[in-house]
C-alpha cells in the first residue's frame, strides 16, 4: 500500500471519527464558536481522536521495536509481560502513593514495565530452546504471573474495581485534561525513528552489530526504554490494547520488510488507521452504547493474529 | 599484520585457547584448520572483538584491538560468522548498505551509494538486490553477506566457516571469489575451513590449531602433507597430487 493512500484514508477517518458519536455534531455547527456542540468538539471529540492516533502509531511501533530487538515476530507489549508488568506498577503506586500525581504514577509504572521487559528479555537469552512460537508463550505466562500479582494484591486491598479501568482499553473516557500524557509518544516516535538504522542492526544479533561497530547493549536497552515509556503512557490514558504491537508490524514486515527506516512511517500510519477503524466501528455497532476499544481490537486482531499464524511458513 | 600473541580463552578451568601466537600477512588467504574443538572458531571470535580474550593480546597494524573504538575497529576488520538462520526480511541491497554503516552512521552519501553499487556488482548480484534474503538460496545469500562485507571496504575480511550448508558449486564459487578479493582487491582473508582440501587449493597459509594449541604454522605446501596430518588429525591420509592442487584422500584412512 502507498504511504499517499494510508495518508488519504487516515484523513478521511479522523474526519469520520470526529463527526460520529451520541451528541450530532455537524461540521456547520462549528461555525457557531460559543455552541454547545463546538464545546463537546473541543473537549471531548478531538481528545479523542487525537489520543487514538498517538496511542495506534505508538503502539505498532512499540511492537515493531520489541519484535527486532528480541528477533522474534511474536513479541511485543502484549506477549512479553510489559502490559502487565505496568498494570502491577500502576497498583503499587495506587496502594503506596495514594496521592500520587499523574507524573508521579506514571514514573512508578515506567519502572515496573521496564524492570518487566527487561526480565523478559534475560529470559530470552538464557532460553536454549528458540522457537518462534514457544517464547511468546513463556512471554505470556510471565504476563500472567505478573497479572496475578497483580489480581491478588489488588483484592487483599479492595482495588479490583479500580484496577478493572486499567484492563480495558477504553476511549470513551477520554477528554481535554485527560489524555495530554499521550503526548509523550511524539517525541518518542521521533527518537525511534533516528535510531530506525540501529535496531535494524540490532535484529540481526548481536555478533553481526559488534561487526559493524554497534554499541549492541546500549541499542537495545535503549529500545525497551522507548518501549516501555510509550506502553506506560497508554495505560495509564487509554488502558490496555492487546495485539495492536503484535499484527500491525507483522502486517507491515510481510509488505515491506524489516527495515526500520522504511517501514517506521508505514507501521505507525496503519496503527493508527487500524485502532481508528476498531474505535468507529465499536462506537457505532451497538449506537448509543459503545463497544471498549481493547474488545474491538481483540476480536479483530486476534483473527488477523491467527490468520497470520496459518501463514508462518510463507515468510518466516 | 595481525599479530596474535599468547592469546589464551578459559572455559571454567579448561582452556580452549591456549597461549596461541600467530601471524597473519597481509595480501594472504591464511586458514585455520583442525578437528573439532580445537578452538578455531574462539580464535577467530578473539581476533575479531566478537570474544573478551582472557589473556595475551591482539595486534592489528600494530595497534592493540582492545584499544580501538568499535567504529573503527569496525572500519579494518570485519568478521563474518557461520550464517545462521535469520529472519530479519532485508533486501539484498539494504543489506549490503549496512556494510556502510561504521562509515556512514546508516545516511548514505553518493559515494557509500558508489560503493554499495561495485560491491553488488561484484557479487553479481544485480538481478536479485531488490529480493528479500529469506526468498535466496543458502550460496546467494553467502553471496549477499560477503557482499555486504565488501562494502564494508575493510584490510582484513574474517570469516567463521563459510561453506558451511554449501553444495558443492557454490562451495567453489564462494572460495573462488575470497581468492579474488586478494588477488584483486588486495585484501588479507583469515578463513576458518572443515574441508582440508578446500585449504590446499585455496589458501597461501595454513595454521593448524588442536586441543586449543596451534600444532602448524606455514605455507600451505608445508602443512599438506602425510606427515603433518597425521600429527594434526591423528590419521594417515594420503597426499594426490593432481595439476597443481594437492588433494587429502582421507575418505578410507
Amino acid at each position: 500500500m502507498k504511504t499517499r493512500y494510508l495518508i488519504a484514508g487516515l484523513i478521511l477517518l479522523s474526519f469520520t471519527s470526529l463527526f460520529v458519536g451520541v451528541s450530532s455534531i455537524t461540521p456547520m455547527d462549528l461555525l457557531d464558536w460559543s455552541s454547545e456542540e463546538t464545546q463537546i468538539f473541543l473537549i471531548s471529540r478531538v481528545p479523542r481522536l487525537v489520543a487514538i492516533l498517538l496511542a495506534g502509531a505508538g503502539m505498532s511501533v512499540a511492537g515493531m521495536i520489541m519484535q527486532q530487538l528480541s528477533r522474534n515476530k511474536f513479541v511485543s507489549p502484549t506477549t512479553a509481560g510489559t502490559l502487565d508488568a505496568t498494570r502491577l506498577g500502576i497498583l503499587v503506586s495506587m496502594l503506596l502513593f495514594t496521592n500520587a500525581t499523574l507524573l508521579e504514577q506514571m514514573a512508578i509504572s515506567f519502572a515496573f514495565a521496564l524492570a518487566g521487559t527487561l526480565l523478559f528479555m534475560q529470559i530470552l537469552d538464557r532460553i536454549k530452546f528458540k522457537d518462534a512460537i514457544f517464547i511468546p508463550l513463556v512471554g505470556l505466562m510471565f504476563g500472567n504471573i505478573l497479572s496475578s500479582l497483580t489480581t491478588f494484591f489488588a483484592y487483599r486491598s479492595n482495588v479490583i474495581q479500580n484496577m478493572s479501568s486499567w484492563l480495558q482499553g477504553d476511549f470513551s473516557m477520554i477528554m481535554s485534561g485527560r489524555y495530554e500524557l499521550l503526548y509523550i509518544s511524539v517525541p518518542i516516535l521521533v527518537l525511534a525513528y533516528v535510531y530506525a538504522n540501529r535496531f535494524t542492526v540490532a535484529g540481526m544479533g548481536e555478533d553481526f552489530s559488534r561487526n559493524l561497530g554497534l554499541n549492541y547493549k546500549f541499542v537495545v536497552n535503549f529500545g525497551l526504554i522507548l518501549v516501555a515509556l510509550v506502553t506506560v503512557t497508554v495505560v495509564l490514558t487509554v488502558g490496555m490494547i492487546p495485539f495492536l504491537g503484535l499484527i500491525i508490524p507483522n502486517i507491515v514486515s510481510i509488505m515491506k520488510g524489516d527495515n526500520l527506516e522504511k517501514t517506521l512511517p508505514h507501521t505507525a500510519l496503519m496503527g493508527a488507521i487500524f485502532l481508528l477503524i476498531c474505535d468507529i466501528l465499536g462506537r457505532v455497532l451497538i449506537y448509543p452504547y459503545e463497544i471498549s476499544i481493547s474488545l474491538m481490537v481483540g476480536v479483530i486482531g486476534s483473527g488477523i493474529f491467527l490468520y497470520l499464524l496459518f501463514r508462518r511458513k510463507a515468510y518466516a | 599484520m595481525i599479530q596474535v600473541r599468547e592469546l589464551s580463552k578459559f572455559y571454567g578451568k579448561k582452556a580452549v585457547v591456549e597461549k596461541v601466537s600467530v601471524n597473519i600477512q597481509r595480501g594472504q588467504i591464511t586458514s585455520f584448520i583442525g578437528p573439532n574443538g580445537a578452538g578455531k572458531s574462539t580464535l577467530l571470535s578473539m581476533v575479531s572483538r566478537l570474544l573478551d580474550a582472557d589473556t595475551g593480546e591482539v595486534l592489528v597494524d600494530k595497534d592493540d584491538v582492545r584499544k580501538m573504538k568499535s567504529n573503527d575497529f569496525a572500519k579494518r576488520v570485519s568478521i563474518l560468522k557461520q550464517s545462521n538462520f535469520m529472519n530479519v526480511r532485508l533486501t539484498v541491497r539494504e543489506l549490503v548498505s549496512f556494510g556502510r554503516f561504521p562509515h556512514s552512521k546508516g545516511r548514505l552519501n553518493e559515494e557509500d551509494v558508489r560503493i554499495v553499487d561495485q560491491a553488488i556488482e561484484y557479487m553479481e548480484l544485480g538481478d536479485m538486490e531488490d529480493s528479500y534474503l529469506d526468498e535466496l538460496s543458502g550460496g546467494q545469500r553467502q553471496r549477499a553477506f560477503i557482499s555486504m562485507v565488501i562494502a564494508q571496504d575493510t584490510e582484513y575480511v574474517l570469516l567463521d566457516e563459510p561453506l558451511n550448508n554449501l553444495d558443492m558449486k557454490h562451495s567453489v564459487q564462494i572460495m573462488k571469489i575470497l581468492r579474488r578479493l586478494v588477488d584483486e582487491l588486495g585484501k588479507t582473508v583469515i578463513i576458518v575451513l572443515h574441508d582440508i582440501n578446500f585449504a590446499s587449493v585455496y589458501s597461501d597459509r595454513i595454521v593448524a590449531l588442536k586441543d586449543g594449541r596451534v600444532v602448524k604454522d606455514g605455507p600451505t605446501e608445508d602443512i599438506i602433507n602425510s606427515e603433518s596430518l597425521k600429527e594434526i588429525y591423528d590419521m594417515d591420509i594420503p597426499i594426490k597430487q593432481m595439476s597443481n592442487c594437492r588433494i587429502c584422500v582421507y575418505f578410507n584412512s
